[in-house]
């Protein structure tokens, strides 16, 4: 997957977790939390939708490298293309 | 006077709110008309593994009380339960802004919570081989017990107590009697109390009835609910719910509160002798220690709101329960609301008596129907049937609510 497309994977996670936010409008470098109604069981709601939909399996201890749109395809985008 | 209405007012519960949602209609004033209208509010349904079979469903906006993000994460319960508490508080008319929260309580009767989540949960899993690590974290807060009643007290910031009755059938009778009996200990000022259900998203309902022999079926849906007829073959399901609000009488007439009924007497008892099938002795006994307490002949009941779900031998048993106790007596009214939008489950017991509670004021008594042939083992004397009947006077209500395992409830409330 591209860049492109694996920001629009997120995009659309973020859309069901986030239902009554606007997530279209993003800014890629302020962190989610900044931007969106997020606590922190949307965050695990977030790994899960990676597991499900990509087979990604999220530790833990890379949970802060998930804080922004930016942060979080560098960090997938390897990871994405394992697979 | 009834017994009721000789304690002083602090001890005299009375409703003065009501908010529902049911298949024919998400007010009281909606489902009243329909109710005499005759209307049936039962429609094709579908749901995994069973297929094309018949439910009631509610329509009400779910955004009207709750985000997106509340209704992703809560049940369907916990939905209906919300938009009921708003809603009877709302018609309430207190000052919800300004009130103590932490003395108001919520009490609800469920049938059972947590089939649908975790049929649900499953089905998710089987997509993934059964690989638990993609398990819904959210699984357990949504498949407590408490959470048809947690979710509205999140959504409202009622910080009193809160939690649900499970009581089978009897379970919106059984919420009803545990928020006026919490008023009367004081141990809140406001009860937010009824019952809900979401059963008809589970397919394991629908199901087990169908195995029991007991799952209504009809080419025209607005015949499959047909308590008390010959050719009745059993439940329809519904979802649904309904939420009084319940005041102190001093609290309400302090506050110039308008009053739709007041609490006179209420029994519930245990069958003890099956797993499904009732005994209308115990049924006779909960009935008549109803009316005992409240100080009532059974000839000042002005209706009798029945349980009847439409199965071959409940309704024969529960005839043969009222019949020692009314059939002398054909001025007491007796109808079924099942027959217009089948079993709302949880929420039938509460919802069934506030379908009846406008008689207080139109003196009209809304009818059983799909009545087209009575079956001679449920004749009722005061049965009305298909159509609904004027009276000169509603002075008491008295509802009956029964279920699996034996429980029986009993409610009759007065004129305010």
């Amino acid at each position: 997957m591209t860049p492109a497309e694996i920001r629009d994977a997120i995009t659309d996670i973020l859309a069901t977790i986030a239902p009554d936010d606007n997530v279209e409008e993003i800014r890629d470098d302020v962190e989610f939390r900044e931007q969106l109604e997020l606590d922190s069981m949307d965050f695990l709601d977030i790994v899960m939708e990676l597991r499900k939909r990509f087979r990604i399996q999220v530790p833990e201890e890379d949970y802060p490298q998930l804080v922004s749109m930016s942060s979080t395809v560098a960090y997938l985008e390897p990871r994405m293309n394992e697979h | 006077m009834t017994a009721a209405e000789q304690k002083p007012n602090e001890q005299r519960i009375v409703i003065t709110g009501i908010g529902l949602t049911s298949p024919l209609g998400d007010d009281l004033v909606t489902l009243r008309q329909n109710l005499l209208a005759g209307k049936s509010g039962v429609s094709p349904y579908n749901i995994r593994y069973v297929g094309n079979t018949l439910a009631g469903i509610c329509e009400f906006d779910t955004s009207k009380h709750q985000t997106r993000k509340e209704l992703r994460r809560g049940t369907r319960a916990g939905s209906i339960a919300t938009y009921c508490c708003n809603e009877s508080v709302i018609n309430s008319g207190l000052d919800w802004e300004n009130i103590d929260k932490s003395r108001v309580g919520i009490y609800l009767g469920v049938t059972e919570h947590g089939n649908v989540e975790t049929e649900n949960e499953v089905y998710e899993l089987q997509q993934f081989d059964y690989d638990v690590s993609v398990w819904n974290h959210f699984h357990n807060p949504r498949t407590v017990a408490n959470n048809p009643a947690g979710e509205p007290a999140l959504n409202m910031g009622i910080t009193g107590p809160h939690y649900t009755v499970g009581a089978a059938c009897a379970a919106g009778n059984a919420g009803f009697i545990q928020g006026a009996q919490m008023l009367m200990l004081g141990d809140c000022d406001v009860a937010l109390a009824g019952g809900v259900s979401e059963s008809i998203h589970t397919f394991g309902i629908f199901a087990s009835f169908k195995s029991q022999g007991a799952l209504a079926d009809h080419s025209d849906p607005s015949k499959a609910s047909r308590p008390f007829d010959i050719d009745r073959n059993g439940i329809v399901v519904s979802e649904g719910g309904c939420v009084y609000t319940l005041e102190r009488r001093s609290d309400a007439l302090a506050r110039g509160a308008t009053m739709y009924g007041e609490l006179i007497g209420y029994a519930i008892n245990t069958d003890a002798t099956d797993f499904v099938l009732p005994n209308p002795q115990r049924q006779s006994e909960c009935v008549r220690l109803a009316l005992s307490r409240a100080g009532l002949n059974a000839d000042q009941i002005s209706i009798v709101s029945t349980h009847a779900t439409g199965t071959t031998s409940g309704d024969i048993q529960e005839s043969a329960a009222l019949r020692t106790i009314f059939d002398e007596h054909p001025t007491v009214h007796i109808n079924n609301t099942k027959s217009f939008f089948g079993h709302a489950m949880g929420a039938a017991g509460a919802l069934e008596l506030a379908g009846n509670l406008p008689s207080f004021d139109d003196n009209t008594i809304h009818a059983t129907i799909n009545v087209d042939n009575l079956d001679p083992e449920c004749a009722l004397a005061g049965l009305v049937m298909n159509q609904p009947r004027e009276s000169t006077s509603v002075n008491y209500v008295l509802n009956n609510s029964f279920g699996m395992l034996g429980i029986n409830s009993t409610l009759i409330i007065g004129r305010p």
